[in-house]
């Protein structure tokens, strides 16, 4: 960052093109997990996807953002107009702040602030708040009904969410991500999901809890961004109805790349927390600023091909479901762990 | 089993569940997949498949049963009877043609594929090819003429049948006004009867 302060001698301009970084990784990263998903999805199937358009497919991609660019832009006449206006780009906003304060690498992140995680959690709800006016603003009663039951099921799965988290800052003592993955530096035995830098004796202890905080973590924030199973607010007709329904063309386009950088994002933020972030699993063996980029990135796409492969394997959840799985299963075991880590880092 | 029994079996039972998922989701990511690349390659369709009708015209007889058993009613057949004097040759079974069939339409894009004009053709010539792609852009390509009648050839049947009829009209006519000369003429007196053997 700071060679390239150098280089221009100008902070304004910088920081603007700093901030500009995550937004060509999430559109470079769009096109490719939109060919991932449509191949793997197919693959599942036993069927192949696209085969015409490019070899095998690849410009499949590129004609799908082509055709959501140039599409008409339909507002309904009695939704509310600026509302309607507003809600996807909200919704995007809240998904492409929390690219600030993910540690790419070594070098890089975007905000280096020290309370990183807690951001996470805040932006989240800028979601929220975008999918809530999307489905009242489209003035269709189905729309409403898929922004409130979002917005339920975003509230309850915020907290299983929050309280992992918390487990990770008692393990690394900070919520500054940047640090959190220094912390777990040196190889795949310091990984907070192993029990972090820790003598052996307290990692044993430990290791059972982080496991079971880890999978957690990572089932509340699915659920967080809408994701099969937990994918009832968009997917009552299969994203035609929800708070989708009114919505085509470039507005459409932004909650669709909205919902892709968020896989990206729930990856990434387990990644960094318990996977060790840009850190090399070998220790100092292919570890470096540039390699730390290669490790986040492909350490996060496994966990998007985990959840592509979830999304269809599963049935989705009623809401009665989501509401019990979050508040009767998933926050009982996290507060659980949340007691025995603390007992265990104080004994 | 307690309540909290059921809480515990419930969740490790649904992990499993979607353990086992996973495992048979991932197995079919590597099966070969089951897709026919349509155009460059073709699945092989049955023999009898009922698809594209074809009329070999040279064995109609005109005898209209297919374009009456048709419930889309997509076949259109004209006929024109043939005189005496001319021999229109025999069908495959060996049975003489009496009609000219200067029309046969049949219209493809109603047509539904049930067979049922197959069935009643005393020629059989009518049958249900295995042809399925005959796709046009124009709708009128998908009007199927299969008479081979040129122009001439129908107005030349035409006028003999016309003449043929006129001739029989003719003769019709000269034969009842025989009939009615016969009828009208005087009659000849017969001779008195005979006196009876008694007077």
């Amino acid at each position: 960052m700071e060679f390239i302060q150098t280089l221009l001698a100008n902070e304004l301009v910088v920081s603007i093109l700093l901030s500009l970084l995550p937004l060509v990784f999430i559109i470079v990263y769009a096109l490719v997990v939109l060919y991932t998903e449509m191949k793997v999805a197919a693959h599942i199937q036993d069927r192949v996807a696209y085969m015409r358009t490019g070899w095998h497919g690849l410009l499949q991609p590129i004609a799908d953002m082509l055709k959501l660019l140039q599409k008409e832009d339909i507002i309904p006449d009695k939704a509310d107009k600026l509302l309607f206006r507003l809600a996807p780009i909200i919704a995007f906003v809240g998904t492409y702040a929390a690219y600030a304060v993910l540690p790419f690498s070594s070098i890089y992140i975007g905000s280096n602030i020290n309370l990183g995680a807690f951001f996470l959690v805040a932006v989240g709800s800028l979601v929220v708040v975008g999918i809530l006016m999307a489905g009242w603003a489209s003035n269709n009663k189905w729309s409403l009904f898929g922004g409130v039951r979002s917005a339920a099921q975003m509230i309850s799965y915020e907290i299983p969410t929050a309280i992992a988290i918390i487990i990770v800052v008692m393990i690394t003592g900070s919520l500054n991500l940047q640090d959190v993955t220094k912390f777990q530096d040196g190889g795949i035995g310091n990984w907070v999901v192993f029990g972090g830098p820790l003598p052996w004796s307290q990692k044993l202890m430990l290791m059972p809890f982080t496991i079971i905080t880890f999978f957690i973590l990572f089932v509340s924030s699915v659920a967080e961004v809408n994701r099969t199973p937990f994918d009832l607010p968009e997917a009552e007709s299969e994203l035609v109805q929800g708070f989708n329904t009114e919505y085509s063309g470039m507005r459409f386009a932004m909650f669709y790349l909205s919902e892709y950088a968020n896989l990206f994002t729930v990856s990434a933020v387990g990644v960094a927390l318990f996977l060790g972030g840009w850190s090399s699993p070998f220790g100092t063996f292919m570890s470096g600023p540039v390699w730390g980029i290669f490790w986040f990135v492909a350490k996060a796409y496994i966990f998007v091909l985990i959840q592509i492969w979830v999304r269809w394997t599963l049935p989705r959840l009623r809401v009665d479901q989501l509401m019990y799985v979050s508040w009767k299963v998933l926050i009982p075991w996290l507060f659980v762990c949340l007691l025995s880590v603390g007992l265990i880092l104080v004994l | 089993m307690s309540a909290v029994g059921i809480y515990f079996y419930n969740i490790f039972h649904s992990l499993y569940t979607v353990v086992v998922g996973m495992k048979i989701t991932i197995n079919h990511l590597f099966t070969r997949s089951s897709t026919v690349q349509y155009p460059t390659v073709k699945m092989n369709i049955p023999e009898r498949a009922r698809n594209r009708l074809y009329v070999n015209i040279d064995d109609c007889i005109g005898c209209d049963q297919c374009s009456m058993a048709c419930p889309v009613d997509c076949i259109t057949i004209d006929t024109i009877k043939s005189t005496p004097d001319v021999d229109l040759g025999l069908t495959s079974k060996n049975t003489k043609k009496r009609l000219y069939v200067p029309r046969f339409d049949i219209d493809i894009a109603k047509c539904c594929y049930c067979g049922l004009c197959v069935w009643p053709c005393p020629t059989d010539c009518i049958v249900m090819t295995d042809v399925y792609e005959f796709s046009e852009f124009d709708r009128k390509n998908l009007i199927y003429s299969f008479s081979n009648m040129t122009v001439e050839e129908i107005t030349t049947a035409e006028e003999r049948l016309k003449k043929y009829d006129e001739e029989q009209a003719a003769k019709k006519a000269a034969i009842a006004a025989a009939a009615a000369e016969k009828a009208a003429a005087p009659m000849i007196p017969l001779p008195p009867k005979p006196e009876s053997p008694a007077s």
